[in-house]
């Protein structure tokens, strides 16, 4: 039983890298046609609005966890707060409104 | 010139460690409760620490506890892993252009540490990404995911419950507060997010997808779309001049 938990993490770890690290080795970077580097560097902000979205609503039962603490991090970040400060200050919300 | 390019490198670095630090915090609540569910779950501490490091997905390495726990059999749990974490592939794809040029090997090594946060990360940052930049960045977010998942485990308890449920919005703010910069100055920005936002959303809701095809799915409909959008609007834009 536990050899299998060991070769369990180490096939998870192997199957977890393989898609990180492909990319490198494969592309030399730039060489792509010019739609698909268009596409990629639409990449990471599509990544948050999903990474956001639905997630961020489904941190507690009660939905307004989530809102007020995005509205939070959204204000901070608007005022130009940097990314520390916006964490910080989310968290310190969402912490008072479940105090109330 | 040396002396040059390692105080350059040593400066990229620590930009990499405080560019860390909200992911470090982010992950702290979270490998906590990874920790302890994998107690509860019957795995040893060893096991518990070493799937933190060689593993280093928090999505998957929470499903593999709720898988074992049904008796689901290890090969189904590894290509359940895959599934989840495929999406990097696409990461790592747009990491790699906008990376730094270097020897393979150092490519291989901090390829390890692309996860959703440090790829979020690194990918908003302006201009080209550096190597010891990447080194700086997994260092700080590799380290607190390792150590508060064996930190977890040992104590065997969550934190205060107002505290726990606080720490939850974590990374979805720094999220958000890496997303706002680049939004105030483009609507095509707010375009993607919003549209892989609404994706998502009725992907994982109406539980189409599995979350990590979901996310995946989201994020290549939305970026190719807009690209698609601007293409046609640019192309028209042309003609219109002539």
């Amino acid at each position: 039983m536990k050899n299998n938990i060991i070769l369990m993490i180490i096939g998870m770890s192997v199957v977890t890298y393989i898609p990180r690290m492909l990319p490198f080795v494969l592309f030399k970077g730039k060489e792509l046609p010019p739609f698909i580097q268009g596409v990629l560097k639409n990449v990471p902000y599509a990544t948050l609005g999903a990474l956001i979205f639905p997630g961020i609503l489904l941190i507690h039962k009660d939905i307004w966890y989530g809102l007020i603490g995005a509205g939070a991090a959204f204000f901070a970040a608007y005022l130009g707060a940097n990314v520390i400060i916006t964490v910080l200050g989310a968290i310190l919300v969402v912490a008072l409104y479940s105090l109330i | 010139m040396g002396e040059l390019s390692i105080k350059r490198h040593s400066s990229d670095f620590k930009k990499g460690v405080q560019a860390g630090i909200s992911i470090g915090i982010g992950y702290f609540p979270i490998a906590l409760t990874f920790g302890l569910l994998a107690k509860s779950s019957g795995l040893s501490i060893v096991e518990t620490v070493l799937m933190s490091l060689l593993v280093f997905a928090g999505a998957s390495q929470y499903i593999s506890l709720s898988l074992l726990s049904y008796g689901t059999g290890i090969m189904e749990i590894i290509l359940t892993t895959l599934i989840v974490n495929i999406r990097h592939f696409l990461m790592s794809t747009t990491m790699n252009e906008k990376c730094e040029e270097d020897r393979l090997v150092n490519k291989m090594i901090y390829s390890f540490g692309i996860t959703d946060e440090t790829f979020s990360v690194a990918a908003t940052k302006e201009g080209t990404v550096t190597t010891p930049f990447m080194f700086g960045l997994i260092a700080v977010s590799y380290s607190s995911w390792v150590v508060n998942s064996g930190i977890g485990h040992l104590v065997g308890a969550s934190l205060p419950k107002t505290l726990q449920e606080s720490m939850g919005v974590a990374l979805y703010a720094m999220f958000i507060g890496l997303l706002v910069p680049s939004l105030k100055k483009s609507r095509k920005v707010a375009m993607l997010a919003v549209l892989a936002g609404v994706f998502n959303s009725i992907f994982t809701i109406e539980k189409w997808l599995a979350p990590g095809w979901a996310i995946v799915s989201a994020t290549v409909l939305s970026a190719v779309v807009i690209e698609a959008v601007e293409l046609l609007n640019r192309k028209r834009g042309i003609q219109h001049e002539k």
